[in-house]
């Protein structure tokens, strides 16, 4: 099934769940009303948390730079060598 | 158990779309047979719309490596990636198809890790991810860094892809897996690469990732704009509703 499908049926269960909670008043009425609104921040403050861990562990690699110099030079002098006009770019 | 004589039968076809990269190519080339001289591999070389530049390197590429290991084809102009990986496929007589830049993006010594891990798994497709340890990005500021990071998440959040870089287009594939997901593919750019990994894993498709990094030379030249943004949220949607 399409993933679309997937989310509104997680949905539907999560309001099914939402709407039994407000019929049985198991907690009071007023918080009820305001579950979905908390589920949504914490959402998003998930979103936002994953958001800058990955900003902090984003993986750079400034060598690569210097090895692709180094790589580019030894390909120039091998395909010159060789007869591979490689002068210009 | 994969065993010598399997990799000998293997035969890996590497298709390099290039478009004004003449000297690029030739350096690509010569990367490629240094990492992979002990395998048996041939370069498709989907040439842009000049041929004057690119033909002339590429004929002086077959002086060097062999006719029929470094093959030219015409790509279609201003035509999408499908188009054009669906027009190298066709010469690619190998069982497996690797598909990387040809800007030096991405770096063939990566070649030797996909084949390994392929061999090792079984697997159907392996993708380069930049996003893991031993992989990397260079040349990316802050805000396209968090541009990217925050794309990440959403798509991961959303469509459960089962690759942890979907934008990403350094990958190796099985050669009828490669044709069976360019026909179920419609997009352009960058969203097609995410829908042909996504579509991947919806077929059941084994995927495994190998960490690359990836120096980009290029962005220092484009933005990210609105429209760029714009253009990924609609395929992030496209994708929820169709995969």
């Amino acid at each position: 099934m399409k993933h679309i499908v997937k989310i509104i049926a997680l949905l539907v269960a999560i309001s099914s769940v939402w709407i039994g909670l407000l019929q049985a008043s198991i907690i009071p009425r007023s918080n009820t009303w305001l579950l979905p609104i908390y589920l949504i921040i914490i959402l998003g403050c998930y979103g936002l948390l994953m958001v800058g861990i990955g900003l902090i562990q984003f993986r750079t690699c400034p060598h690569e730079v210097i090895l692709l110099q180094q790589d580019v030079i030894e390909a120039k002098e091998f395909l010159k060598a060789k007869g591979v006009d490689v002068g210009s770019d | 158990m994969p065993t010598a004589s399997d990799a000998e039968k293997n035969k890996y076809s590497i298709i390099v779309p290039t478009y004004n990269e003449r000297l690029n190519i030739a350096l690509i080339v010569y990367l490629i047979f240094k990492h992979l001289g002990d395998f048996n591999v041939k370069v498709i070389v989907m040439g842009d719309g000049s041929p004057d530049g690119t033909q002339d390197i590429v004929k002086q590429l077959q002086q060097v490596y062999g006719e029929d290991r470094v093959l030219l084809r015409a790509r279609p102009k201003k035509l999408g990636l499908g188009t054009a990986y669906l027009h190298g496929l066709k010469h690619a007589s190998g069982n497996f198809v690797v598909i990387m830049d040809a800007d030096l993006s991405h770096h063939p010594k990566y070649l030797p890790s996909f084949i390994k891990k392929q061999t090792e798994t079984g697997a159907s497709i392996v993708t380069g991810t930049r996003y893991v340890n031993g992989g990397g990005v260079h040349g990316w500021n802050l805000m396209r860094k968090l541009t990217s990071r925050g794309a990440n998440v959403l798509a991961q959040t959303l469509l459960q892809p089962g690759a942890s870089d979907l934008a990403g287009s350094f990958r190796l594939y099985k050669k009828y897996v490669l044709e069976d997901l360019i026909h179920s593919c419609v997009s352009k750019g960058y969203v097609f690469q995410m829908e042909m990994i996504v579509r991947a894993s919806r077929k059941g498709y084994h995927i495994e990732e190998v960490p690359i990094t990836f120096v980009d030379r290029v962005y220092g030249s484009s933005k990210l704009g609105g429209s760029e943004i714009v253009e990924y949220l609609k395929g992030l949607v496209y994708l929820l509703f169709t995969t």
